[in-house]
C-alpha cells in the first residue's frame, strides 16, 4: 500500500518540467507557460493550465501527461490537473529559455503580440530560425497545427514554422 | 457561477450561448469540407486549421451551455455533455443563423460567407468582452485572439476577389446577392435579450450590434464597389426553419456518432 506523503513544490515543478506539449516537444510546460498555478497541499495537489488554442487537440495528452508525472513523485496523491480561460494564454507566456530552444529546434519563437496584427506588421518581423535573416515571407498564417503559421526565408532559402503570436 | 442568474435571465444566456455555439459549429463543419479540394494547397491548410478552430470554439461554447444547465439542475437537462448537445440534437432543434443555412457552392461564396459571418461575430464578441458572467467573458477574451487570424485571412480574399475583374468578381457579386439578405441573421435580436442586457451579459442590445457591424464593413465595401447587404426584412425564423443545405450537413456531422452512440473515443 502506497502512503500518501505530501511532496515539495519543487519536486512537482520538476515533474511539470518534464511534460511538453505534443506539438511542441521541444519545450516543457513550464517553458509554453501554460502552466498558470501549482498548488501543494498534504492531501491533494492543484495544477491550473492554459489552452494555448481552444480547439488545440493536444490539450487532453497534456493533462494526462502531467497526471501521470504528478503520480511518479506523489504517489497516493489526489492531483486535480484543470484546464481555465481564466486569462488567456498569449504568446508573450513562453520563457527566454524557450524561446531559445524553440529557435534551436528549427521552429520560429512568436513576435511579441500586439493588439492589432495586420499581416504587414506579422510579416516582416519573423527572423529565420536557421539563418537568422529577417528576409523572411509570411507563406501561411495557418500551419500544420493551430499554434503554427508557415513561413519562407529568402536569404538561405528555408521554410519554417513559427508558433503563431496571439 | 450562475448563483446570481434569475431563471429568465439564465434561459436567455443559455439561447445566447447555443446560437453562438451552432454558428460556430456550422460554419467549422461546413469548411472542414475544403480539405483536400480547396483550391490552393496554402488554402487546403488554412481552412483546415480554420475548421479546427470553429469546431473547438464551439466545443468550448457547449461546454459552458452543459455547465450551466447542469447548475441550473434542469431535469429535462440531464446528463447533456457538450457531445450530447451538438449531435444529439434533431436539425430543427439547431440554432444557427440563417446565413450558414446556405450550402456554399464556390470559393467566393465560401469566402463571402465568412466574411459576412466572421465580421458579425466579431461585434458579437466585442459586445461581451466585458460580460458579468466571467466563464463567458474569460472564453470570449480567448476566441477574439484566435478570430483575429480568421478575419486577416478572409479579408485578404475579399479583396482579391473583388479587384480581379471577370470571373472572380463576377461570382463574388453572385454570392453575396445570394447571402446579403440573410447576413443580419447572426445579430438577429434573441428572444428576451433584454435580460442579458439588464444583467450585464451583454453590453448593448441586437439593433446596435448591427449598426456597428454595418459600420464596419461600410468602408471595405465601398472600397471595393460591393453592394452592402439589405437590412433583415424579417427575423422571423432567423435562427430556425433551416435549410435542405443544413439537413444534409447534419446527417453527414452526427452519422458517426449515431453509429455507436455508446461508444467512447
Amino acid at each position: 500500500m502506497v502512503t500518501a506523503t505530501r511532496p515539495a513544490e519543487g519536486a512537482v515543478r520538476a515533474a511539470l518540467a518534464k511534460v511538453s506539449d505534443p506539438e511542441i516537444p521541444a519545450i516543457s510546460i513550464l517553458d509554453l507557460g501554460i502552466v498558470r498555478t501549482v498548488e501543494v497541499a498534504d492531501d491533494r495537489i492543484r495544477v491550473e493550465l492554459l489552452p494555448t488554442f481552444v480547439g488545440c487537440p493536444a490539450l487532453e495528452v497534456i493533462r494526462d501527461s502531467v497526471r501521470e508525472r504528478l503520480a511518479e513523485v506523489a504517489p497516493g496523491t489526489e492531483a486535480d490537473v484543470v484546464f481555465t480561460f481564466a486569462e488567456p494564454w498569449t504568446t508573450d507566456r513562453i520563457s527566454a529559455a524557450g524561446r531559445e530552444a524553440l529557435r534551436a529546434s528549427g521552429l520560429g519563437p512568436p513576435v511579441p503580440s500586439n493588439d492589432a496584427p495586420t499581416l504587414i506588421a506579422l510579416e516582416p518581423a519573423a527572423p529565420c530560425p536557421y539563418c537568422g535573416s529577417h528576409r523572411t515571407v509570411l507563406e501561411n498564417a495557418f500551419g500544420p497545427t493551430a499554434c503554427r503559421s508557415i513561413h519562407y526565408c529568402t536569404s538561405c532559402r528555408q521554410p519554417f514554422e513559427q508558433i503563431k503570436t496571439v | 457561477m450562475t448563483g446570481s442568474l434569475v431563471p429568465a435571465t439564465r434561459d436567455s444566456l443559455a439561447l445566447l450561448l447555443l446560437a453562438m455555439a451552432d454558428d460556430e459549429f456550422v460554419i467549422g463543419w461546413s469548411d472542414s469540407e475544403w480539405t483536400g479540394i480547396a483550391p490552393l494547397l496554402e488554402e487546403d491548410v488554412a481552412m483546415s486549421s480554420l475548421a479546427q478552430d470553429e469546431l473547438g470554439h464551439a466545443k468550448a461554447l457547449y461546454e459552458l451551455l452543459a455547465e450551466l444547465e447542469a447548475e441550473a439542475g434542469s431535469a429535462d437537462a440531464g446528463s447533456a455533455d457538450a457531445d450530447a448537445i451538438a449531435y444529439d440534437r434533431p436539425p430543427e432543434g439547431h440554432y444557427h443563423a440563417r446565413l450558414l443555412d446556405h450550402a456554399p457552392t464556390d470559393w467566393a461564396a465560401t469566402m463571402a460567407r465568412r466574411f459576412l459571418y466572421e465580421t458579425a461575430d466579431a461585434v458579437r464578441l466585442e459586445a461581451l468582452a466585458d460580460s458579468a458572467w466571467r466563464p463567458l467573458a474569460e472564453l470570449v477574451a480567448k476566441l477574439r485572439r484566435e478570430e483575429r487570424y480568421h478575419l486577416l485571412h478572409v479579408s485578404t480574399w475579399l479583396e482579391r476577389l473583388a479587384f480581379r475583374d471577370g470571373e472572380p468578381r463576377r461570382r463574388l457579386l453572385a454570392a453575396l446577392d445570394d447571402l446579403g439578405p440573410d447576413a443580419s441573421t447572426v445579430l438577429a435580436p434573441l428572444p428576451n435579450e433584454l435580460a442579458l442586457e439588464m444583467a450585464g451579459i451583454v453590453a448593448r442590445p441586437s439593433r446596435d450590434l448591427e449598426a456597428r457591424w454595418r459600420a464596419a464593413i461600410g468602408p471595405t465595401f465601398e472600397r471595393l464597389r460591393l453592394p452592402m447587404p439589405p437590412p433583415l426584412a424579417d427575423a422571423t425564423g432567423a435562427r430556425s426553419d433551416h435549410s435542405d443545405a443544413f439537413r444534409r450537413l447534419w446527417a453527414d456531422a452526427t452519422s458517426v456518432r449515431a453509429s455507436d452512440p455508446a461508444a467512447t473515443w
